[in-house]
């Protein structure tokens, strides 16, 4: 995969991966040209399109685009299943993952991104596995965050 | 898990996503953002130490406003601090940063590197994925030095936890499909593959990934992969769907995995071990059978994962194309989905059905659903997949329906989406050509297309008809019968004209006799159409009326009045200025046999390639057009029209190992004429596929040129003639001799001389480049009394034309190398010569002197466009820089001379110092064009010289440096 882009129906740019390194001057110009390609298109067409030498392959979800970009050999229907599992991560994750939740956890949706899917390809397909990353890192977070408002918690005390 | 309480609490960035997503207008929103930028500033400024929370989020803040789009120009040095926080979030967050917005700042990558190498080694599995994950997202060279060496230990480590070995892989892959030179091959290798067998299907999953692209540059290293590859699908495909708890997707098991192992399966020829293969032929049936099988899940999901691998399997098994009864079930099965509900699978069915068209062994079941293509071509609703029905009917196309294929596309033209109709438009006049089993038919169905689309029939179609009607005598006087008809239309378009005016002068002598198409009425239809016409258009009918004279002495008079005519002898336009003044002394001086002979009719054109099937793959991609590429299908090519029939003299012979359509011999299209200003090189810089520029044949000199272009003999990557030859291989060239690489400097600015010289043998070298194509002599002097013998000159990894065995004292050989420069490179082609002399065997293995910089097509451009596209190309990695002694005399005659030898153009008054020399050029290849601007700065007083490449690719950059800054 080349990259993914998630953008809402506006047209607005929710989360951009990319793979393959491009200048941020391409990579806006790919952007703006795809989302009014993929944003054109009705309803009931097909979730595959050629554009440039890449397949395009998107989905959308409630108010959400997910479009990825894969080489000419790539797996349109896996790919859609791609974004399926991806959609379905961020579902688990955030409980009913809505737009908001990425907007506002711009961050996380990149974390889960990266467990899943790592230099453009599968890393880890089980859900299971790469949700027990992200868990074990918000463990060690709350821990770490504990242990700061704790020490904070007793700084104060002293100075009582 | 519970939602939203695991946000880290970075109350700060809530509160400042919401005040965006609030703001009512453009202007608020950045007037909200620079304020903060401002605030966040001046807290990395402050005189406070943050603590890392608070650097956290305001990185974080940083980072979201990236996303929205503005640019971030500071903050990385804060994200390099956290990454050395032991703190998991703020690590996690500076990576991210780091990851989205990387600077190759030198300082910073040092130590943004720092801090990786220190996670690797903490042996903590999470910070090592962190780091790892980062490697693999930024992927640059930098980062591939630093770690390339590593990555491959912690993979195949014994105590690497899984998750570790996951990112590794796949971190692994990024850097080797970024610089494959910074991963070294070793022992690592043969532990890889043996993660096939790994008992975590995650760490298989990855692997498989890296192994598929390790394999392709590095097929026979990763062979044991196979039979690994194949037990491990066999076990998918035979589990129960529950089996792999986890793993299965929907009901289907590890549909992921499945499908990456077809597709590393597709690296190889089919097993050579028996029982491999059997294993594997039993997979692929099992898959074809369970597409029968009544859906587990009504869910869609469950149906995307089945026919995912069930494509995968249909791709194999057209790879392997050796399973007759595997590809009709293949068939059939696709046959299925053309009338399936889902688009999605209509117009997989319809892509994957084009290649097996091409294989003999579906090509028939592939016909029989013609009907099925042609309703899809009508009815479909969206028009990606109707561009799919269109492909299809061009691949099954043959003989046998071409008639009815050719009329429906004809038909669907009429409405075809106008982004599609010039593919069509090639695409029908590809098939008319091939299949015509009269030439009527053709001269039929050309004329239709520009009746019917005429402003989407490119050059290379009408230049293609008029090519074959000169040589087809039996369709002449039907041609002229037929552009004489089509012409009485009241409009008709300005193709119509240009093929009109050309056929008529030359064969309107044919239909001549008839009174309704007699000299005076061809000639006043033509002319009738003459002042809508371009300039273009106009100036060949000029020299159609010429034509006419010699044609049909009793137009001579009219025709004179015409060209007399102030509107045309003195026409604004220089071109047609010319002809006409040309044209009217020709007729009134020559004598009839000197005009006859002048105007005589046109020879026959040497049968090649045809130029639109170039054009379509141009269009394309390279593999497009593939589908008529029957080197397969039609084994005994009767089925086809081999283009245009062999005329006795033809000027060259297509090779036996082109493709039956030559395919591979894409005649370079004609010289573009002096490079305007800066428009080349808009092509190259731009990502689209790069457009031909199109010439305008005005002038008659053009027009023919570009009809006929020198027809390459048949090159290959790099080769003679290829002959049967029992050269010796290629792993018998020894190391080239340690002075090649000072002799192959010399020839980077020209292009003869003497290549090599001792007391036995001189080589002498001459060579021309056009594009990316070149021919090279080499000349092979025996000095001393005695003969050579087994005289064997070879290049490496190249069939050459033998030379005679024997060299006698004093003679001299030949040899011929034809050079097509596939893509860019960095290692010259080997040149290995061995002999026996007077009883003792030599050899000699030089490097031939063919550097990418030959291939430079020079391109001039004014300062403004320079400098933009100087600006354009700043990317670090673009630039290659190099400050070095002068070796030479600095003499600003002889510089302007080397650099105009290394290939560029020379612009003068770019650069405001006029010491210094600014140059550009094209590097062309067959794959890719590489723009290529430099500066030579020449500072006198030091002796010294700076030099500067930019090039739109970064080894290429460095590359041209190495080999410009030698010659000073």
């Amino acid at each position: 995969m080349q990259f993914m882009l998630l953008f809402s129906r506006q047209g607005k740019l929710r989360l951009q991966k990319w793979y393959v390194p491009l200048s941020d001057k391409e990579k806006k110009k790919i952007t703006r040209e795809l989302v009014q390609t993929v944003l054109a298109r009705k309803p009931k067409m097909c979730s595959f399109l050629e554009w440039r030498d890449l397949k395009i392959v998107y989905k959308r979800y409630a108010s959400l685009y997910f479009c990825c970009a894969i080489e000419d050999q790539d797996n349109e229907l896996i790919t859609l299943e791609i974004i399926h599992r991806y959609v379905e991560l961020l579902d688990k994750y955030f409980g009913s993952v809505c737009e908001l939740d990425i907007i506002f956890n711009f961050e996380k949706a990149y974390f889960i991104l990266d467990e899943f899917l790592l230099g453009g390809e599968v890393q880890e397909t089980s859900k299971k596995n790469v949700l027990k990353a992200i868990e074990q890192a918000d463990l060690l977070q709350e821990k770490t965050e504990n242990m700061y408002h704790s020490k904070s918690f007793i700084g104060y005390k002293k100075a009582y | 898990m519970p939602a939203v309480s695991k946000g880290d609490g970075m109350r700060g960035l809530a509160v400042f996503i919401s005040d965006i997503r609030n703001c009512k207008s453009k202007e608020a929103e950045i007037k909200r953002i620079n304020k903060e930028l401002a605030n966040i500033r001046s807290k990395f400024k402050g005189d406070k130490a943050l603590d890392g929370y608070s650097k956290k989020k305001y990185v974080c803040k940083l980072l979201f406003i990236f996303l929205l789009g503005h640019d971030i120009d500071f903050g990385h040095m804060e994200a390099v601090n956290l990454l050395s926080s032991n703190k998991y979030t703020e690590k996690q967050i500076g990576y991210l940063f780091i990851s989205v917005l990387v600077n190759s700042n030198s300082e910073l990558i040092r130590l943004i590197n720092n801090a990786i190498k220190n996670d690797l080694a903490s042996r903590n599995p999470t910070f090592m994925c962190l780091a790892l994950h980062c490697i693999a997202n930024v992927g640059s060279r930098e980062m591939g030095e630093a770690f390339a060496a590593d990555i491959p230990r912690i993979l195949v480590a014994g105590d690497s936890m899984d998750s570790v070995k996951q990112s590794a892989a796949l971190c692994l892959l990024r850097l080797y499909k970024a610089s494959p030179d910074l991963v070294p091959m070793g022992e690592w290798t043969a532990r890889v593959v043996h993660l096939l067998n790994d008992q975590h299907m995650g760490v298989v999953t990855a692997a498989v990934s890296l192994i598929t692209c390790l394999c392709k540059k590095n097929p026979d290293d990763f062979k044991t992969c196979i039979s690994l590859a194949v037990s491990r699908l066999s076990r998918i495909v035979s589990s129960a769907s529950t089996d792999l708890q986890d793993y299965t997707y929907y009901f289907v098991p590890a549909p992921w995995l499945s499908v990456k192992l077809l597709r590393l399966l597709q690296c190889y020829p089919p097993p050579e071990d028996a029982a491999v293969k059997g294993r594997l032929v039993e997979c692929l049936e099992t898959v074809l059978n369970k597409a029968q099988e009544p859906p587990k899940s009504k869910k869609v999901q469950h149906s995307n994962a089945k026919n995912a691998i069930l494509f995968e399997t249909i791709s194999l098994i057209i790879h392997y194309d050796s399973e007759p009864n595997l590809l009709v079930r293949a068939c059939n099965q696709l046959g299925q989905f053309l009338q399936h509900r889902e688009t999605n699978l209509r117009y997989l069915a319809l892509e994957s059905m084009c290649t097996l068209a091409s294989s003999e062994f579906s090509h028939e079941a592939v016909k029989t659903h013609i009907d099925t293509v042609i309703n899809a071509l009508k009815t479909e609703r969206d028009v990606s997949v109707r561009q799919r029905a269109a492909d299809l009917l061009y691949a099954m196309c043959d003989r046998s329906n071409a008639k009815q294929i050719v009329s429906e596309m004809l038909r669907y033209l009429e409405t075809a989406d106008y982004a599609i109709r010039e593919e069509i438009v090639l695409k029908v006049a590809i098939l008319a050509e091939k299949y015509a089993v009269d030439y009527s038919w053709y001269v039929d169905t050309i004329l239709n297309l520009i009746r019917i689309a005429g402003d989407y029939v490119s050059e290379e179609v009408w230049y293609r008809v008029l090519q074959i009607v000169t040589n087809r005598d039996d369709v002449q006087g039907y041609a002229a019968k037929t552009v004489f008809e089509a012409l009485q239309a009241p409009a008709c378009h300005e193709n119509m004209v240009k093929v009109g005016g050309y056929i008529l002068g030359e064969f309107g002598n044919l239909i001549a006799g008839d009174p309704r198409s007699s000299p005076p009425v061809q000639f006043s239809l033509l002319h009738s159409k003459f002042h809508l016409c371009s300039v273009a258009t106009r100036a060949l009918l000029l020299s159609t009326y010429i034509k006419f004279i010699n044609l049909f002495p009793e137009t001579k008079a009219t025709i004179q009045g015409v060209l007399r005519a102030g509107s045309q002898l003195r026409n604004a336009d220089v071109e047609l200025q010319q002809r006409a003044v040309e044209y009217l002394t020709l007729s009134s001086v020559a004598s009839t046999d000197v005009l006859a002979t002048v105007l005589e009719e046109m020879p026959p054109f040497p049968e090649r390639e045809s130029s639109i099937l170039a054009k379509l793959k141009r269009k394309k991609g390279p593999g497009a057009a593939g589908a008529l590429d029957d080197s397969r299908r039609d084994t005994s090519s009767n089925d086809i029209n081999g283009g245009v029939e062999p005329t006795p003299s033809t000027v060259s012979t297509p090779s036996p190992s082109a493709d039956l359509l030559g395919l591979r011999a894409a005649p370079p299209p004609a010289a573009p004429p002096v490079p305007v200003g800066g428009n080349l090189l808009v092509d190259v810089f731009s990502d689209g596929p790069a457009a031909q520029p199109s010439l305008g044949p005005t002038p008659e000199e053009a027009f023919l040129s570009e009809l006929e272009p020198p027809a390459p003999e048949s090159p290959m990557a790099l080769l003679a003639d290829p002959a049967p030859a029992a050269d010796p291989g290629p792993e018998d060239i020894g190391p080239p001799i340690p002075e090649a690489d000072e002799l192959l400097n010399k020839f980077v600015c020209k292009n003869s001389g003497v290549l090599f010289e001792n007391q036995l043998l001189q080589i002498g070298v001459k060579s021309e480049f056009r594009q990316n194509l070149g021919r090279m002599y080499l000349f092979y002097g025996n000095k001393t009394s005695v003969q050579f013998q087994s005289f064997s000159p070879t290049v490496l990894a190249v069939q050459t034309k033998r030379v005679a065995a024997q060299v006698d004292g004093g003679a001299q050989v030949q040899q011929v190398l034809n050079i097509e420069c596939l893509r860019d490179f960095l290692t010259p082609p080997l040149l290995s010569v061995r002999f026996r002399y007077g009883g003792t065997a030599q050899s000699l293995t030089l490097k031939l002197p063919v550097t990418i910089n030959k291939f430079f097509q020079p391109t001039e451009m004014a300062a403004q466009d320079f400098f933009q596209r100087w600006k354009q190309l700043s990317l670090p990695l673009q630039e290659a820089q190099k400050i070095f002694k002068a070796n030479h005399p600095m003499d600003a005659e002889v510089t302007k001379a080397k650099l105009l030898g290394f290939g560029s153009a020379l612009l003068d008054n770019v650069d405001p110092n006029p010491e210094n020399f600014v140059g550009a050029g094209i590097i062309q290849t067959k794959a890719l064009q590489v723009g290529c601007l430099l500066r030579l700065e020449p500072n006198v007083q030091a002796q010294m010289y700076r030099l500067t490449l930019r090039t739109s690719k970064e080894p290429v950059s460095r590359h041209l440096c190495e080999l410009l800054a030698q010659q000073f």
